[in-house]
C-alpha cells in the first residue's frame, strides 16, 4: 500500500507539469473543448495505469504524448463521424514570406513581419492549425508547437520518419496559406500582394 | 584558413532550411548553411522570418486549463488508486 501511494506522488510530480501542454494539444486535435477535456482525463488515467511500465529517466513528455495521440486516433478522430479531406493543396516553400516578407514597415525600428505577426490573434493561429487535415495537424502540432524531433514524432505517431517529414513540410505550407487567408480577410495584406 | 565560398547555393539552402530550423541536419551541413546565411542577405531574411513564425505559432497556442479539468483528473486518479488498492481489476 505504501508503494502505491509513493507511485502516485511520483506520477503526479512527473506528469502534472505537462497538463497544460497536453490540454492545448488535445484542443487542437479534437477542435472541441468538451472532447479535449475528456481526452486529457482519459490520457492521464491511462498513463497512471501504465505508470509501472514507464522507465524512469526516459522521455516522459514523449511517453505522455504517445498515449494522448493514440487515444485521440482510436477514440475521437473525425473520420469516425464524418469524412474530411485528407490532403492539402501544395504551395511553394516560403509561401508566407514571399507574400508579406517585404511589406513596408510602418513603425520605426520594427520589421513588417513583426507587425503582421502581432496582428494575428491567438484564435487565428489556433484556427489555422485546426484547419489542417488530421495527419498534417498532428505532425505540425508535435513539431512546431511542442518541439519534438522527427524521430520522436515517428515514435509517437507510429509512422515512418519519411512520412513524418513529408507531413510536417506540407502541413507547414498549408498552415502558412491558412494564415495568409486570415491576413487577407482582415485587410492586413492586399489580395493582389497575396497573389490571389 | 583561407576564404572559402559557401558550398551551397540559395536553392539548396532553402530546400534544407526547415531541416536546419528543426535541428535535424549533420554538423557539417549545419555549418554549410550557416556559412551561406552569413553571406546571403535574402536567405538570411527568409530564415529569420521562418524562425519568427515558428516562435509565434508556438507562443500563441497556449490554453488555460480549466480548474474543473484539473479536479476531474485528480478525482479520476484517486478513484483508480482506490480500485487498485482494493485489488479490483482494471
Amino acid at each position: 500500500m505504501v508503494q502505491r501511494m509513493a507511485d502516485r506522488g511520483r506520477f503526479t510530480e512527473l506528469t502534472m507539469p505537462h497538463m497544460q501542454a497536453l490540454y492545448t494539444a488535445a484542443l487542437r486535435m479534437t477542435r472541441n473543448p468538451a472532447d479535449a477535456e475528456d481526452l486529457v482525463q482519459e490520457t492521464f488515467l491511462k498513463a497512471y495505469r501504465a505508470f509501472d511500465r514507464y522507465e524512469d529517466g526516459t522521455n516522459i513528455r514523449a511517453w505522455l504524448y504517445k498515449i494522448l495521440t493514440n487515444t485521440f486516433i482510436n477514440s475521437y478522430r473525425a473520420a469516425k463521424r464524418r469524412p474530411e479531406k485528407a490532403d492539402v493543396e501544395d504551395v511553394e516553400d516560403l509561401y508566407l514570406y514571399h507574400r508579406i516578407g517585404d511589406l513596408q514597415a510602418s513603425g520605426a525600428g520594427r520589421s513588417a513581419e513583426d507587425e503582421v505577426f502581432d496582428h494575428f490573434t491567438d484564435d487565428e493561429v489556433k484556427n489555422a492549425i485546426e484547419s489542417l487535415p488530421e495527419a498534417f495537424r498532428i505532425a505540425v502540432l508535435l513539431a512546431d508547437v511542442e518541439g519534438f524531433s522527427y524521430k520522436e514524432i515517428a515514435e509517437i505517431t507510429e509512422v515512418p520518419i519519411g512520412t513524418v517529414m513529408s507531413r510536417i513540410h506540407r502541413g507547414r505550407k498549408a498552415l502558412q496559406k491558412a494564415l495568409l487567408d486570415f491576413a487577407v480577410a482582415r485587410g492586413l495584406v492586399g489580395s493582389t500582394e497575396a497573389g490571389h | 584558413m583561407g576564404s572559402e565560398e559557401s558550398e551551397l547555393d540559395c536553392n539548396e539552402t532553402i530546400e534544407r532550411l526547415y531541416h536546419y530550423l528543426d535541428g535535424e541536419l549533420t554538423d557539417e551541413r549545419r555549418s554549410e548553411i550557416r556559412e551561406h546565411l552569413d553571406e546571403c542577405a535574402p536567405c538570411l531574411g527568409a530564415f529569420d522570418f521562418e524562425s519568427d513564425l515558428r516562435r509565434v505559432i508556438a507562443n500563441r497556442c497556449k490554453d488555460h486549463v480549466p480548474e474543473s479539468l484539473r479536479q476531474r483528473v485528480h478525482d479520476a486518479i484517486t478513484e483508480e488508486e482506490r480500485r487498485q488498492a482494493s485489488g479490483q481489476s482494471n
